[in-house]
C-alpha cells in the first residue's frame, strides 16, 4: 500500500527534478508547488464505508461494506439475505405442485428456467424422467431458451446502465419486451409464468407461435447487434471492462462458480452439454468460452450465449413434434377440466391431487439444470406424503456472489458496481 | 464410471470411515463417519481418479426424532471427470454435539454455504474463518430451517433495549483479518 500513499508526490517527483524544474524546462508554479508538498503530506486513513442495499447503482439488493484507503478496496464484506423468504421453509408445507410459484420468484429474471429445473427433480424422484412426452421436452427447451435470452440481456444492459450506456438499457429492454410477449403468449404471464408442470407442460404452444417467435427473434437479433455496436469499440466500456474484477479459473472453481461467470473465466462447462438433459442433445449450438476472467469475457460469453440460444430455438422449432404436453398418468398429471366438470372419477382425481398433492415415493434426488446464472440444482427430500420432507435449491447466485469480495479487493470504489453488475447476482435467488 | 467413484473411495477408506454407500435415481451416495470427514474429502479432491475440485452444494437436512438427527449433504462434482457423488455425514444435536468440521478449507465454495447451514440449522462448523449468519439478521433468535421452528414463527426485526448487546458485525468483522491462504 505504501507505493499508493504518496500516488500523487511520486509522480510529481518523477516528472519533475528537485527544483522543481519539468526536463530543464518550465518552473513549477507557487500553487503546484503547494499542491505536491500537500500530497506529500496528504493523511490516507483506512474508511469504512457502506454500499447498498439499497444502492442506486446496483441491482439487487446486496450489501457491500468496503474498508478503503484511498480509492482503493482493502477488504470487503459482502452482506446478503435483504430478499430472504423462507422458499425451504414454505416449500415444506406446500404440496409438490404448490411450489412452482415460489420458484418463479427465485431467479425472476428467467422463471422459465427454475420451473423446468424443479419439474426435473420431482420428476427424478418420481422416475418418469424418460417418459415425459417428447413434445412437452421441446416446449420446455423453447421457452427455457428465451428466458435464457431475457436473463443474459438484462445482466447485460443493466451493467451498461450502471456504467452510464442508457441508450443500451432502452435497446435491451425493448428487446426483452418482445421476449416476454413471447412468453405471455404462452403462458398468460409475462414475469411469473408457473408454466411447467410435474410430467410436463401445463398447455400447449398457441397457435402461430412459430411464426410470431422468428419474427420476435429477428428484432431481437437487431436490438442486441445495436447493443454490440454502441459499445464494444466504446472507449469507456472498455476500460471500465477489461482487465477489471478477474476472477481466476482455479478461484472460480474453488468457489464453485458456474455458468457464464465460469465460462468468462475459461473452462467450458455447461450442464446442457456435459450432461445433455432434456432434448438438448438433439440440438447442434457451441458453449462460449472466454479465457480472461474478467468483466468484459463475462460480457462476451453472454452476448454470444444469447446468440446460441436462439439458434437452439429455432432448431426446437423445426424439430418440435406434435403429441402431448403432459405425462398422461392420472396419479401425476391433473386431468383435463372437462373431466373435472362431466366425470366423477375425473373430479375425485383432481381433488386428491389438489388437496394430498403427488404421492412422490420416499427418497432424495439432486437434479441440476443449467439455470441463467449457472448450474441450477435442486435436491428435494420425500418422506413419502404428498408435500416435500425438504426441498432445497442450489441457487448458482449464490456461489457467484461468494466470490465477488474477492474480485473487489484491490480494485477501485468506482470498480465494485461493473464488477457486481457483470456477476449478475439475483437477489431472489441468492437469498431464497 | 460411476460405481468407481465409490470402489475407488472403498479403496482408500475402510468401513470404519465409510459407512454406508448406496444409489438411486442415478445419483452416488457415500455416508460418512464424522471423524473422518476432512480425510475422506481430502481424498475426494486430490486422488486424480476422482478429482471432486468442485463443492456444488451443502445443505443440512433436519430428522428429526431421529438419530442422529441432523445429516449434513454434501455435492460434489469432478470437471475433469464429470462424475457427482453425495456425501452425508450424520451429525446429533445437543450442547456441544452437534458439530462438524468445516471444509472451507479444501473449497472456498464451503464458507458461505456453511454460514447458510450454521444460520438456517444451527450447526457449528469446526474450523470456519468466519462463522456468522448469512440470510437472517444478527438479532435473529434459533435457527429457521429446524422441523422445530413453528413455520408461522414471527420475531422483532429490531433488538430489544433490555437484550445482551453484541458486537456490531461491521465493525468486528472488518478488524478482524482474514486468512485467505487456503489451500
Amino acid at each position: 500500500m505504501a507505493a499508493n500513499t504518496d500516488n500523487v508526490a511520486t509522480r510529481l517527483a518523477e516528472t519533475y527534478d528537485s527544483s522543481g524544474r519539468q526536463a530543464g524546462e518550465l518552473p513549477l508554479s507557487p500553487s503546484m508547488e503547494a499542491f505536491a508538498e500537500e500530497a506529500r503530506r496528504l493523511p490516507t486513513e483506512e474508511m469504512i464505508v457502506n454500499m447498498g442495499p439499497s444502492h442506486p447503482a446496483m441491482h439487487g439488493t446486496v450489501r457491500v461494506v468496503l474498508r478503503i484507503d484511498g480509492e482503493l478496496i482493502k477488504d470487503a464484506d459482502v452482506q446478503i439475505g435483504y430478499l430472504h423468504r423462507g422458499f425451504e421453509k414454505e416449500c415444506e408445507s406446500s404440496t409438490w405442485s404448490q411450489i412452482f410459484p415460489y420458484v418463479d420468484r427465485l431467479n425472476y429474471v428467467s422463471p422459465m428456467l427454475n420451473n423446468v429445473g424443479f419439474a426435473m427433480a420431482v420428476e427424478k424422484l418420481l422416475g418418469i424422467t424418460d417418459d415425459i412426452p417428447e413434445r412437452a421436452e421441446y416446449i420446455r427447451v423453447i421457452v427455457g431458451e428465451i428466458s435464457r435470452i431475457a436473463d443474459h440481456l438484462t445482466c447485460i444492459f443493466a451493467s451498461l446502465a450502471e456504467l452510464g450506456g442508457l441508450t443500451a438499457f432502452f435497446y435491451g429492454n425493448r428487446a426483452r419486451e418482445h421476449l416476454w410477449e413471447l412468453l405471455e403468449d404462452v403462458s398468460g404471464a409475462r414475469l411469473t409464468h408457473s408454466y411447467a408442470r410435474i410430467g410436463g407442460v401445463s398447455w400447449d404452444l398457441t397457435e402461430g407461435f412459430e411464426d410470431k417467435c422468428r419474427e420476435k427473434f429477428k428484432k431481437v437479433r437487431g436490438y442486441v447487434s445495436d447493443i454490440r455496436k454502441l459499445v464494444e469499440r466504446n472507449r469507456i466500456f472498455l476500460d471500465r471492462m477489461e482487465g477489471v474484477g478477474v476472477l481466476p479459473m482455479a478461484d472460480a472453481i474453488s468457489y464453485g462458480v458456474t455458468g457464464p461467470c465460469l465460462r468468462g473465466s475459461g473452462v467450458a462447462y455447461d450442464v446442457r452439454k456435459d450432461h445433455p438433459y432434456s432434448v438438448y442433445d438433439h440440438f447442434d449450438f457451441d458453449v462460449p468460452v472466454a479465457d480472461a476472467g474478467d468483466n468484459l469475457a463475462r460480457y462476451l460469453v453472454r452476448i454470444e450465449e444469447i446468440e446460441q440460444s436462439a439458434r437452439i430455438v429455432e432448431q426446437a422449432l423445426v424439430q418440435i413434434p406434435p403429441g402431448p404436453v403432459i405425462i398422461d398418468d392420472p396419479i401425476i398429471a391433473l386431468p383435463a377440466k372437462r373431466e373435472v366438470y362431466n366425470s366423477i372419477e375425473g373430479m375425485i382425481a383432481h381433488f386428491k391431487l389438489i388437496m394430498d398433492g403427488i404421492r412422490v415415493p420416499p427418497g432424495e434426488a439432486y437434479s441440476y439444470t443449467e439455470g441463467g446464472n449457472g448450474e441450477l440444482g435442486f435436491y428435494v427430500v420425500s418422506d413419502g406424503s404428498g408435500r416435500p420432507y425438504k426441498c432445497r435449491c442450489r441457487p448458482p447466485s449464490f456461489y457467484t456472489t461468494a466470490a465477488l469480495r474477492q474480485m473487489i479487493i484491490g480494485a477501485n470504489i468506482a470498480d465494485v458496481v461493473p464488477i457486481f453488475g457483470s456477476l449478475n447476482m439475483i437477489g431472489g435467488e441468492c437469498d431464497r | 464410471m460411476a460405481e468407481s467413484v465409490l470402489t475407488t473411495l472403498h479403496k482408500h477408506h475402510g468401513d470404519d470411515a465409510i459407512l454406508q454407500t448406496a444409489s438411486y435415481v442415478g445419483d452416488e451416495m457415500a455416508l460418512v463417519e464424522r471423524a473422518h470427514l476432512l480425510s475422506v474429502m481430502q481424498t475426494l479432491r486430490d486422488t486424480p481418479s476422482l478429482a471432486f475440485n468442485m463443492l456444488t452444494d451443502l445443505t443440512v437436512v433436519d430428522w428429526l426424532g431421529q438419530d442422529p438427527r441432523f445429516e449434513v449433504v454434501y455435492h460434489l462434482y469432478s470437471l475433469a471427470h464429470k462424475h457427482r457423488l453425495r456425501v452425508k455425514v450424520g451429525v446429533p444435536e445437543g450442547e456441544g454435539e452437534c458439530w462438524i468440521d468445516s471444509v472451507s478449507g479444501l473449497w472456498w465454495a464451503a464458507n458461505w454455504s456453511e454460514r447458510e447451514a450454521y444460520d438456517l440449522y444451527g450447526i457449528d462448523f469446526r474450523g470456519h474463518p468466519d462463522l456468522r449468519r448469512i440470510l437472517m439478521y444478527e438479532e435473529f433468535v434459533g435457527h429457521p430451517l429446524r422441523k422445530d421452528y413453528p413455520q408461522n414463527g414471527r420475531q422483532p426485526l429490531i433488538r430489544r433495549p433490555d437484550a445482551v448487546p453484541t458486537d456490531d458485525q461491521t465493525t468486528r468483522l472488518l478488524t478482524h483479518s482474514h486468512d485467505r491462504s487456503v489451500r
